[in-house]
């Protein structure tokens, strides 16, 4: 099964794409989901601070996700 | 009070002439006179916010003009704050504008922040937005934060009658050079004009108390699909505890982005190849210039106020680094010690 996840800023430039699918097992943690993004594309790990969203909440670490729900990664951005 | 003036406000039952009042009364401190800064400046100033404070070291180049819509053309290197002041007073005379053409740092912000009671940030750098947060939190003063980042942008009030800090959100900033500004990845000017609107939108409903205010939660706007999301997050109770403001320089590896002139890295090559007379500082230290480097002189960052008399400051000189932030640093550090010359920063680094 896949998780479909929507990309903002430089996770889009970083993994070049707007929406990816991540096969994983059903009932994944929040933080195990982050930390195959980060194995997968090592280059995120240097944003330190990546704001995981699931069904329009701060996914908190153990926060378990489910197929169907709505993923954004979301990475501060700087400019003004 | 200029009833006339605000009619079409006071009219709303969510403002009234209690609200106009709020607004009148308001102190307002606005981080960055940039492409954020415009349109917030331009609101709050319209719509009778009467007393504001605006921050920004920088002066008016041609490449802001794309987004930056106090300024015009016959504005080019003037001091943004001065020309704001002036564009802004005659928009709406009533106000108060106090300036100040300095960037904000960890030893001018407590005092700057303590003078007013709500805190816009549209600064460029994640330095000052880490110094802005922690400042905040501090002074326990709110702060409506927005952001943008080519076609996207981010909008959130933090600190809001003890609400989530920009900390509880993205707790450390990412490792220098990992997220691009701005100028090193571009940006489009109405998505400037819609999250700074939006950002003058927060400071009104603050204020006059109209509507929800954006606190506990995250609006990301993407304009190539108008797509927009509200996410909320908690507050995390540890980051209400700081003590101190640090050194955000160091720590973020960025700092407020002056009016540079650019150069890229193909321009630089065709230099070289052509033997134009100019001269290339590269300004990484030592061991890294050892291991590659594409020619000229090495001056460390940290050296370089000691070795101006290496300059040829009768050429161009361009500076370089790994990765374009230390050489920028360099021309700024240059130019804030009276040091004159035509200074070019190779973008992107080597």
């Amino acid at each position: 099964m896949k998780y479909g996840i929507n990309l903002f800023g430089i996770t889009k430039e970083i993994i070049g794409n707007t929406y990816i699918e991540i096969e994983m097992e059903d009932k994944t943690s929040a933080e195990q989901l982050l930390e195959r993004l980060k194995n997968d594309y090592p280059k995120l790990k240097a944003i330190k601070s990546l704001l995981l969203a699931v069904n329009s909440e701060y996914a908190e670490k153990d926060l378990v996700i489910h197929f169907r729900d709505e993923i954004a990664l979301i990475p501060p951005v700087s400019g003004g | 009070m200029d009833f006339q003036r605000y009619n079409r406000q006071i009219i709303l039952p969510e403002i009234g002439l209690e609200g106009q009042q709020k607004l009148n009364d308001a102190r307002v401190l606005v981080i960055g006179a940039g492409g954020l800064g415009c349109p917030i400046l331009q609101y709050l100033v319209a719509a009778g916010v009467g007393n504001l404070g605006i921050v920004d070291a920088d002066t008016v180049s041609i490449s802001n003009l794309q987004r930056q819509i106090l300024y015009t053309t016959a504005d080019l290197n003037k001091k943004k704050v001065a020309v704001a002041k002036e564009r802004l007073l005659a928009i709406n005379p009533n106000v108060n504008i106090e300036i100040f053409p300095v960037n904000l740092h960890a030893e001018n912000a407590l005092e700057l922040l303590g003078q007013y009671d709500i805190i816009v940030d549209g600064s460029d750098n994640f330095a000052t937005r880490y110094l802005v947060n922690d400042a905040s939190v501090m002074l326990k003063k709110p702060f409506v934060s927005g952001s943008i980042f080519k076609f996207e942008g981010q909008v959130s009030v933090f600190n809001y009658q003890n609400g989530p800090t920009y900390r509880c959100l993205y707790a450390e900033p990412p490792t220098a050079g990992s997220v691009p500004n701005c100028s090193e990845i571009g940006v489009i000017g109405t998505l400037a004009g819609i999250i700074g609107t939006m950002q003058a939108a927060e400071v009104i409903k603050m204020i006059t108390g109209a509507g929800e205010v954006l606190s506990g939660k995250l609006l990301v706007f993407d304009m190539l699909s108008m797509r927009s999301q509200i996410i909320k997050f908690k507050a995390i109770s540890e980051n209400k505890n700081i003590s101190k403001l640090l050194d955000y320089q160091v720590i973020c590896g960025d700092f407020p982005i002056g009016n540079t002139d650019t150069i890229d890295k193909e321009s630089v090559e065709k230099w070289l190849e052509e033997e134009k007379s100019f001269q290339l500082i590269d300004v990484r230290n030592p061991h890294e210039f050892e291991r590659d480097n594409i020619g000229g002189i090495n001056i460390p960052l940290d050296d370089l106020l000691e070795s101006i008399h290496e300059l040829d400051v009768e050429k161009e000189i361009v500076f370089c680094c790994q990765t374009g932030l230390r050489s920028a640093k360099a021309i700024e550090l240059l130019k804030s010690a009276g040091v004159e010359g035509r200074f070019l920063n190779l973008v992107g680094g080597i």
